[in-house]
């Protein structure tokens, strides 16, 4: 699985951080997303997804069969 | 009754991000019974919150708001039926499965409904659909795509415009419309901007941040109408009598969609009363803006924010796949105005006390803590986002007692 952020659409939010925070950080300065692991693990995919979906902004995308 | 057997097919009502979440939801969940979404909008399901900031003043075109790409959407394997709106739900007509009629004559008949309506303005009185009052041109309400592309056409021409509602979205609404180059006056009953949302402290820093970029604030009266010339708005009158001129209207204020629901037999009373599952009678969940659920502490809550739409949902799908959750959220919402990003996790409530525990509001930089009876309710961060989330654990903290603490001792 591939992971992408939309920096410009992150709201700063922080969902993806509470379910994921092995994949996803804010940046100190603006809370916007940073992307710890652009290809995790297949034990994280469960929590990855949910991030995505969760995200009020929509800015986390998925290509699940690079 | 509680089956505890997964229906075989679900329908959601309202093609929106509650509506979406739950399925994606019940998907990530393994259920694999048939969806069908109905939405009376045309559009695929859009997010809500650029309407007011990027969408409004044209940074992104409207098409950037979609929530998910064709491909995402048709992972789901759900039907989604546009165009047409719920009317009726006729909840126990047969065994099993509850009806729900639509406005062009199709009849849907599911193991589960979900209720997932929203919220549609509050007209004012003046505005097209209010009985005995012609509509005047150069009045809007936002809530829809439709409604933010025609209200920017028209600031782009205008130059005069004034915000009926003095809340997170007039508050947005009015800046956004300023640095577009407009002359605004942003009008509503509290003393200051968002003053319920935020407490007074930080009201005033916002209401300082608005009047410092130009807007001019007219709070403190309620409108009372509007008056117009040949069918189009010349200004705003407000309770005392004073009028001020525009050329655009704005009118901000939301009532959760539930008109349709009225011949089913269901509670409803500002929004579809639920249990404390998310659940208004059997087979019938409600989700998102429209739904008032039993929350263990606080009662009756409902909430308007758009993360309260996705983790609604997650206990929406659990709840039909059998598995009973309760849903007690760390309410969270956030607002853009001008440069400053406002989140707020938890409840600032109104008699809180209020302490800046981060940063500084000279330096526009903050996050501040609010707590009652020595238990964090909130908090809330201005240009400081990830700080203020580090902080959310505080809410819970207080939530749930210490080790050793019994319960009575807390409460
Ligand atoms: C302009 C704007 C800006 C916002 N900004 C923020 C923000 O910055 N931060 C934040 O936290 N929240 C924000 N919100 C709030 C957030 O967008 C809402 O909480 C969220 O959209 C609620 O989702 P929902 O799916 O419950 O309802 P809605 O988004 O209202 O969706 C309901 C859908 O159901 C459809 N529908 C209604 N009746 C019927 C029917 N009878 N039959 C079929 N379909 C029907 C509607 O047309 C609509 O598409 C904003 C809201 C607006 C309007
Ligand atoms: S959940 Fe979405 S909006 Fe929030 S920080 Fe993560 S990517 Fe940004």
């Amino acid at each position: 699985m591939n992971v992408a952020v939309d920096e410009d659409k992150c709201c700063g939010a922080g969902s993806c951080v509470l379910v994921a925070p092995e994949v996803f950080d804010q940046r100190d300065e603006d809370g916007i997303v940073l992307l710890l692991d652009p290809s995790p693990p297949e034990p994280r995919y469960a929590a990855v997804r949910e991030a995505a979906d969760i995200c009020p902004a929509s800015a986390i995308t998925l290509h699940e069969n690079p | 009754m509680i089956s505890g057997v997964t229906p075989p097919d679900v329908l959601v009502v309202g093609a929106s991000v509650a509506g979406l979440s739950t399925v994606e939801a019940l998907r990530r969940k393994g259920y694999e019974g048939k969806v069908t979404v109905l939405g009376d909008e045309p559009h695929a399901p859009y997010d809500r919150p650029p309407l007011s900031k990027q969408v409004l003043s044209g940074a992104w075109e409207p098409e950037r708001a979609r929530l998910r790409r064709h491909d995402a959407l048709s992972a789901l394997a759900a039907d989604f039926v546009l165009g047409d709106a719920a009317t009726a739900l006729d909840v126990g007509a047969d065994q099993g499965s509850a009806i729900v009629h639509t406005a062009a004559g199709r009849t849907w008949s599911a193991g589960a409904v979900v209720v997932a309506t929203g919220a549609r303005p509050r007209p004012l009185p003046g505005m097209p659909g209010m009985p005995g009052m012609p509509g005047l041109a150069g009045v809007h309400l936002l809530r829809t795509l439709d409604d933010a592309i025609a209200l920017r056409a028209n600031l782009l021409t205008a130059s005069r415009l004034v915000v009926v509602g003095d809340g997170v979205l007039g508050a947005e609404v009015a800046a956004t419309a300023t640095s577009m180059g407009l002359a605004v006056t942003l009008t509503g009953p509290q003393r200051l901007p968002m003053a319920g949302q935020l407490g007074t402290l930080v009201a005033a820093r916002l209401a300082a941040l608005h009047t410092a970029r130009g807007v001019n604030l007219r709070l403190g009266e309620a409108v009372d109408g509007l008056v117009g010339e040949r069918g189009t708005v010349t200004g705003v009158r407000l309770g005392g009598g004073e009028v001020i001129a525009a050329d655009v209207v704005v009118a901000i204020g939301a009532i959760p969609h539930t008109s349709w629901l009225e011949s089913s037999g269901l509670r409803l009373d500002d929004g579809l009363v639920c249990d404390e599952h998310c659940r208004a009678a059997d087979r019938v969940y409600a989700v998102g803006d429209v739904a008032r659920w039993r929350h263990e502490a606080l009662g009756l809550s409902r909430l308007e924010n758009r993360t309260n739409a996705t983790e609604q949902a997650r206990v929406v799908a659990a709840g039909i796949m059998g598995e009973q959750l309760r849903y007690a959220p760390v309410p969270y919402f956030w607002t853009d105005q001008f440069d400053v990003k406002i989140q707020v996790h938890g409840t600032l409530a109104a008699r809180a006390e209020v302490t800046i525990v981060d940063g500084e509001i000279g330096e526009g930089r903050f996050v501040a803590r609010y707590e009652r009876d020595g238990a964090v309710t909130g908090v809330l961060g201005w240009n400081m986002p990830k700080q203020t989330r580090l902080r959310r654990q505080e809410i819970l903290d207080s939530l749930t007692p210490a080790p050793g603490t019994s319960h009575r001792e807390k409460t």
